[in-house]
């Protein structure tokens, strides 16, 4: 019985024709498993170096690289919101604006909501600079932001 | 101010811009049927004639550095640098939401010139508008004919294939983007070897930007004149450089009335951009410092304002360079130690810890600021920053890529240019309101 769902092993397989070398598929398949298990558990890191013909040592090396992934003890909740605190964005109020939304959802930034609802992180530049200050839903950009807009963002996600 | 009728930007915004309908409407895919009737050696020398120079930040003659690759290789990939991270830069991500099908056309017409089959898009993943608007173009292409097998029965093959990141700015480095596209840490590569002779899977490689690509689509469509009645021709007392032609996407942000990506012919000066474009410096103030290409290029001062922003201009003033034309915008109400705080915080987090001076050196800046800025700094602490920032990067020879010496670059222009803004602040002792000294880190 493996740990990653069929439907998740698929999707890393389907990967595999793209590129020469198996461990090309390492990220792919990380934003996979992250994608849904919010996570980057070990047993998941085993497999996907079992499917890569790699040792879960480099599956693992590649991930913690990249602070983009976590660990089981830092899951993300169901929605990953980041704050730009660049140049730009810090100019137009950026980190005003993630101060403000960490008061108000009681949150250290790096932390999720009790409800899982969501993980607030700041982020360096999001490259959305003509829209200071901007903060990222999942992959969507949300631009000149106040602290109510994003609160209004924050409203209706899906928990 | 002169008109000038916008190229690579002259869809986006229009509805269904990013549909292959609209775009084939518009003219689309006719410079890649003209590039599949000529050589690849003849294509090559219509984008080296034309004067291209890369966009992503170094201005590499993207002709040349397509003939860099051996005579004789079997194998080649194309890996399209989307990793767009520089702090200030937008431009290639407002291209490819807008309009992408003219950097699929670009990817196809380089792959001829350099014959080439597989193509990868490294992709930041902060850009999901950007990857669903790619991925739906490319399956367009693939139904379309104008990639797969065979592509408009001129019995060439190109795979094109969209990677994305994870949120790491090194990728943008083109050995870290290789090595990260591999599936590994996205350390930067000991060069030589260079990427067109043992790059992607240790096969010859080329590397280039989104928006140097959308200027090769546009080149073979209207011809190298076109390219060149536009920018700056060589510095006839400089024998090594290339010139800046062509059109440039110029990003502005930060303290202006209308930040936004405009495009224009290379070499307008920063001052005209500031203020025939993006509508001045915001309530009424005066600009105190501009960076003119991306936070890791330095400062421009008011009084340099009037420098042109080609290839050439900002070095001429101190600035590291043209870097992605990506002009951010501080106003006089501002503090230039807190601004210089926000650049090497940026690059200590971004530093991949490879090599030692960058690692070290960009996190003890960091932490000198973060001291001066809490009130606790002393005057040798300036010269002490500066000292850090001439040790590392690749100019006094220290590091293996370019990142540290961006990290350095606003150091020196900083405390070069302002350095009563740093003394006033120690002598003073205050401390700094900013939120993000006391958020820490995660």
């Amino acid at each position: 019985m493996s740990f990653l769902s069929e439907d998740l092993r698929q999707k890393i397989i389907a990967e595999l024709p793209k590129y020469p070398t198996k461990r090309a598929v390492t990220l792919p398949a990380l934003h996979h498993v992250q994608d849904v298990l919010r996570c980057v558990p070990l047993e998941a890191i085993k497999e996907i170096a079992e499917i890569l013909e790699l040792h879960p040592a480099e599956v693992h090396d590649t991930m913690s690289f990249y602070g983009f992934f976590r660990d089981p003890e830092h899951k993300l909740g169901k929605n990953r919101l980041q704050v730009c605190r660049s140049l730009s964005c810090m100019l137009r109020g950026g980190e005003e604006v993630l101060a403000e939304l960490c008061q108000k959802y009681h949150l250290q930034p790096g932390n999720t909501t009790p409800d899982g609802k969501f993980t607030l992180e700041f982020a360096e530049c999001l490259g959305a600079c003509e829209g200071a200050p901007c903060m990222l839903v999942n992959d969507e950009c949300h631009m000149c932001l106040t602290t109510e807009t994003a609160s209004e963002v924050i409203e209706k996600l899906g928990s | 101010m002169p008109t000038f009728e916008p190229v690579l930007l002259r869809r986006v915004g229009k509805p269904n811009s990013a549909s292959l309908e609209t775009y084939r409407a518009d003219g689309g895919y006719r410079a890649l049927e003209k590039a599949l009737k000529m050589t690849p050696a003849e294509v090559t020398e219509t984008v080296k004639s034309a004067g291209l120079r890369g966009r992503g930040g170094a201005g590499f003659p993207t002709g040349l550095k397509w003939t860099f690759l051996p005579k004789d290789a079997t194998t080649v990939y194309l890996a399209v640098n989307a990793d767009e991270s520089e702090p200030g830069t937008f431009n290639n991500r407002i291209i490819m939401e807008g309009d992408p099908h003219q950097i699929i056309e670009g990817i196809a017409i380089a792959c001829h010139a350099i014959k080439c089959g597989t193509a990868y898009i490294y992709l930041r993943y902060e850009f999901g508008r950007s990857y669903r608007a790619l991925k739906q173009a490319v399956e367009d292409c693939y139904k379309a004919n104008l990639l797969g097998k065979n592509i408009l029965g001129s019995g060439k093959d190109l795979d094109v294939y969209l990677h994305r990141g994870a949120g790491a700015y090194i990728c943008g480095e083109e050995t870290g983007l290789i090595e990260s596209l591999e599936g590994k840490r996205a350390w930067p590569r000991i060069k030589p070897p260079f990427p067109a002779i043992e790059g992607l899977f240790r096969k010859p490689t080329i590397v280039n930007n989104i928006e140097t690509l959308a200027c090769v689509t546009h080149i073979l469509d209207r011809g190298i004149e076109w390219f060149k009645s536009m920018g700056v021709p060589p510095d006839p007392a400089n024998p090594r450089d290339a010139g800046s032609y062509g059109p440039k996407l110029y990003c502005v942000s930060g303290h202006v009335n209308k930040p936004g990506c405009y495009e224009l012919p290379m070499g307008i000066t920063a001052r005209a951009l500031i203020n025939d474009y993006a509508g001045g410096v915001w309530k009424g103030r005066k600009a105190k410092a501009v960076v003119p290409g991306g936070m890791s290029m330095g400062f421009l001062t008011e009084k340099e304002l009037d420098t042109p922003l080609d290839f050439n201009g900002p070095g001429k003033v101190g600035c590291l360079g043209l870097g992605t034309a990506a002009v951010m915008v501080v106003d006089d109400q501002t503090n230039m130690v807190e601004v210089l705080y926000n650049s090497c915080r940026f690059y200590s987090h971004e530093s991949c810890g490879q090599c030692t001076p960058c690692r070290e050196g960009t996190a003890w800046m960091t932490k000198i600021l973060e001291r001066i800025l809490d009130g606790r700094g002393q005057l040798r602490d300036i010269d002490l920053l500066l000292e850090v920032a001439n040790g590392i990067g690749i100019i006094p020879g220290t590091t293996i890529c370019g990142l540290s010496d961006g990290a350095a670059w606003p150091v020196k222009n900083a405390i070069n240019k302002y350095r009563s803004d740093f003394e006033d602040w120690i002598k003073s002792g205050r401390k700094s309101t900013l939120v993000s000294l006391k958020m820490g880190r995660h």
